[in-house]
């Protein structure tokens, strides 16, 4: 029973990193109407870039914040260099172009810090576990993670439902055209929200580098689970890229802790060890195909954000 | 019927070329050669069955490099339980790689556009996990296939210029019938399809059964050249399933030119060649300007690969196919 | 009544609050030219797409030559003589006008599951595609690509395309748009030449076409017919141009 609230936390704090993830992605596709695959890769220059930075100033907290800026301007020039001639193109015209920057980042990644990856140690006062629940206790920095993506969850909230520039972020969601035409400096709108994009996508990055991982290519894997989280929530939608988010992350963790016994139980121990990933892995993608078949707009249409 | 175009006789040049290199590899001794150029022959048969469903169906699939996999694995699991046979191995490759496709065609064509691109990517990445968790067959690490596949005597595929010319053959059967395809009926039907799918449903074409089959036939052919991979490399592992392996094909196809059945092989070998000669081209132009060699040039030839990409996108959308076609009056079938 | 080629009864559709189509009737006779006529936004592109099989019907019934087709599919109604034209020209753009019109000769010439022979060398297609290209005015642009003809060649193409699937009947929105004078005259004699052979359901905004090409019109406002009678009794109906004349006081009111 504490394996399963454990497991279902870990579930919940992955779905939280996919979220962050999901939101920049929907954001970008449902307002540019771009398909990023290079997505990953500012995921992973943040997480990069956070190792370096807290190396350097011997700060965990001061290394995230450098990162989250760098990440920031990193997202916004390759807007501006390269994305914004994309837009209008054919969808086909933006995965091939992006892939061509995956590439690219992976490369010039390998080149800059060596084909090894790093490290992000996690700073001594995180290396605690809180009691979150009577007898349950959970790793701090992994309260941390839902936590703070919780707030920033509720930061967008506030800037798309609250602010002017929401307002246009929403606007342009629903009807490109129009916001153009009232003058709106498009540009640079969506130069700011690839930006946000960018900086959520940087921020799941270096969060989850001192848990995962810190290494080139890493945005592949990861990057695709996203993919799948909008398509099940609802291209342009956050609130589905929330909700969708949670439940891939649930099912992902919970899936990979339990269904190994399962097939034990019910086939064979070897099936159970090699197979039992797999499996989860592949119940999300059933899952998508699922969606995609019969509720293609997804679980949240934008038309509610 | 065949015009004096650049690009008919770059076309032209490249297949004598290809007829004729085991000759120059023999004669020289040159085996390494040999087997780039059959790896070439194999990949260019996968992104011409590609692009019969992109080029010329519109139906972008980011997937296809799982077929790649299916008939490798068909290959390498029947060699593991002691199956050599190439009448029984490639037959099943061909099989499997058809009922693949089939189920997901039914289910992605049901969908348009990114939603197409990404149903058919989680699919692949599916079976990419499935390979993974078979543990008896290599998991992770793959499956080593000791033995070629064997078919009559002649016919030793350990030979590697026999290896090669059948690999020729197969990719140029492949050019011919993927070219008679695209300009029968079905190939109308599909390209119109790809031009205009409401018109094509106004004027009367049931236009899904049409590209349900268009998809069944293109993963078949990439099935073949799944099996012929694994007989060339003696192994198989799931990475090549990844859906990072498919955008490869996809670049193939975009780079020789999407329009035409053959363009995907300039494709092919203009991307093969560039990776083995452009860290060679950097070798010696540091080599010239600072004096010394930079290790691991070939490393960082997606340095030079990925933003080129991102050009032809923008810029020369046609690929080497565009590059080089002048702007025809003609009733080709274009992209 | 006589014979009814297409019936509609009760048709209703509704987008959310919207009400497009609200309990419309319709009846064409086999022969006749009939027109459509109404304001903006009354509802004629929901009909024909409910016509064409494009938009599923809330409620109410389509009759074809005799048969139901409510819930047959847009190909199908093209198989069974239903042809149809786009306000807004839909063609094949990276082909020539006579590979746009075989194809739908194609369509018609059994199944394409033929993966072998090169269709370009088919008489079967190109003949019939030849014809209707000529029957359209048409016929010297045959190897044109699309990309070089005209707005007013689109638009006949549209027609060709239309005739090439051999249909009983014709289903033409607003053939007229975005035409010059002249190409409207000669698509309206052209027009008038269809009629001797094809029923016709025309949509128009051009009321100089409809009362010079129809045998009847139906008047469609807000997704109801007013109306529906020959062009004098029409043009004599007070809830006509109450419609028309109100929507004119509507505009100079501003």
């Amino acid at each position: 029973m504490l394996y399963l609230i454990e497991q279902c936390l870990n579930g919940i704090q992955l779905g939280m990193l996919l979220f962050l993830l999901a939101a920049g992605l929907t954001l970008i596709f449902g307002i540019m109407d771009l398909v990023n695959l290079a997505h990953g890769s500012l995921y992973m220059i943040g997480a990069y870039f956070a190792a370096t930075f807290a190396a350097v100033t011997g700060s965990f907290v001061l290394g995230a914040i450098l990162a989250l800026l760098a990440t920031l301007v990193v997202g916004m020039a390759l807007e501006v260099i390269a994305i914004r001639r994309l837009y209008g193109r054919d969808h086909l015209d933006h995965v091939l172009g992006t892939f061509g920057l995956l590439l690219f980042f992976n490369e010039l990644v390998r080149l800059i810090w060596g084909p090894g990856g790093l490290t992000l140690p996690l700073p001594s006062q995180m290396l605690t576990a809180v009691q979150v629940l009577p007898g349950v206790f959970y790793p701090l920095f992994r309260v941390v993670i839902i936590l703070a993506t919780l707030a920033v969850a509720l930061l967008l909230y506030v800037l798309v439902m609250r602010t002017r520039v929401g307002m246009l972020i929403r606007a342009g969601a629903s009807n490109r055209e129009m916001v153009g035409a009232l003058g709106v400096n498009i540009k640079l709108l969506y130069t700011l929200v690839f930006g946000l994009g960018a900086a959520l996508a940087g921020f799941a990055g270096l969060m989850q580098a001192p848990i995962l991982t810190v290494q080139i290519g890493m945005g592949e894997n990861i990057l695709i689970l996203a993919f799948v989280v909008i398509i099940i929530g609802g291209i342009g939608s956050i609130r589905g890229a929330f909700v969708a988010a949670i439940i891939v992350g649930l099912i992902d963790t919970i899936g990979r802790a339990f269904l190994p016994d399962l097939v034990r139980h019910f086939v064979s121990y070897s099936a159970g060890s090699s197979l039992g990933p797999s499996l989860s892995s592949m119940m999300i993608y059933m899952l998508m195909a699922a969606v995609l078949v019969f509720r293609p707009e997804g679980l949240f249409p934008a038309s509610s954000k | 019927m065949a015009q004096l175009t650049p690009r008919n006789v770059l076309v032209a040049t490249l297949l004598v070329l290809l007829a004729l290199l085991p000759v120059y590899c023999t004669v020289t001794g040159n085996y390494f050669l040999m087997s780039l150029f059959t790896r070439i022959l194999i990949l260019g048969m996968a992104a011409v069955s590609l692009n019969l469903i992109m080029g010329f169906g519109g139906m972008v699939s980011f997937g296809h490099a799982a077929y790649l996999g299916i008939g490798g694995y068909a290959v390498g699991i029947l060699a593991k339980e002691g199956i050599n046979s190439g009448f029984i191995q490639w037959p099943v490759a061909v099989l499997v790689s058809a009922l693949f496709a089939l189920g997901v065609g039914a289910l992605s064509l049901r969908t348009r556009g990114v939603y197409f691109i990404m149903i058919t990517l989680a699919f692949a990445q599916m079976v990419y996990y499935v390979a993974i968790g078979l543990d008896r067959y290599g998991g992770d690490d793959g499956l080593t296939i000791h033995k070629r596949s064997e078919f009559f005597n002649p016919l030793n595929l350990s030979n590697r210029t026999i290896f090669y010319y059948l690999c020729f053959a197969l990719l140029m059967v492949t050019v011919y019938l993927v070219w008679r395809l695209v300009h029968s009926r079905f190939g109308m039907a599909i390209q119109g399809a790809r031009s205009n799918d409401r018109r094509m449903r106004a004027i009367g074409f049931p236009t899904y059964r049409y590209k349900l089959t268009c998809f069944v036939i293109a993963g078949t052919i990439c099935g073949l050249a799944g099996a012929l991979l694994a007989n060339h490399t003696s192994f198989i592992n799931p990475s090549i399933m990844f859906w990072t392996r498919s955008g490869d094909l996809i670049v193939m196809a975009v780079l020789g030119g999407m329009g035409t059945v053959f363009g995907p092989v300039i494709g092919a070998i203009a991307l093969l060649v560039l990776e083995e000669a452009l860290p060679i081209l950097i070798g010696g132009a540091s080599q010239l300007l600072t004096g010394h060699e930079v290790q691991g040039a070939r490393e960082y030839w997606q340095l030079i690969l990925g933003p080129m990409l991102l050009l032809i996108v923008l810029f020369a959308r046609g690929g080497i196919d565009g590059l080089l076609a002048r702007p025809s009056r003609g009733v080709q079938s274009n992209g | 009544m006589a014979d009814a080629l297409l019936t509609v009864d009760g048709l209703t559709k509704r987008f959310g609050g919207v009400v497009a189509s609200d309990n419309v009737r319709l009846d064409v006779t086999r022969g006749e030219l009939h027109a459509i006529i109404g304001p903006n936004g009354a509802g004629k592109t929901t009909l024909i797409g409910q016509l064409a099989g494009e938009i599923v019907p809330d409620a109410g019934r389509i009759h074809f030559g005799g048969q139901d087709i409510t819930a047959l599919p847009v190909h199908g109604r093209s198989l069974m003589g239903l042809a149809r034209t786009f306000q807004i020209t839909s063609l094949f753009p990276h082909f020539t006008a006579l590979d746009n019109v075989a194809l739908a000769v194609q369509a018609h010439a059994g199944h394409s599951f033929r993966l072998w022979r090169p269709a370009r060398a088919e008489n079967e297609l190109q003949e019939p595609a030849r014809a209707a290209l000529e029957r359209v005015g048409l016929g010297h642009r045959a190897n044109t690509m699309l990309g070089s003809m005209s707005h007013g060649e689109h638009r006949q193409l549209e027609l060709g395309m239309a005739l090439a699937s051999k249909p009983s009947m014709l289903l033409l929105d607003e053939p007229m748009a975005g035409l010059g004078p002249d190409e409207s005259a000669r698509m309206v004699k052209t027009l008038r030449e269809l009629k001797r052979e094809l029923t016709i359901l025309l949509i128009e905004h051009d009321m100089e076409a409809v009362f010079a090409l129809a045998d009847r019109i139906t008047v469609l406002v807000y997704g109801r017919t007013i109306a529906s009678g020959t062009p004098a009794e029409i043009r004599a109906n007070p809830d006509v141009r109450q419609a028309y004349l109100g929507e004119q006081q509507a505009v100079t009111h501003v």
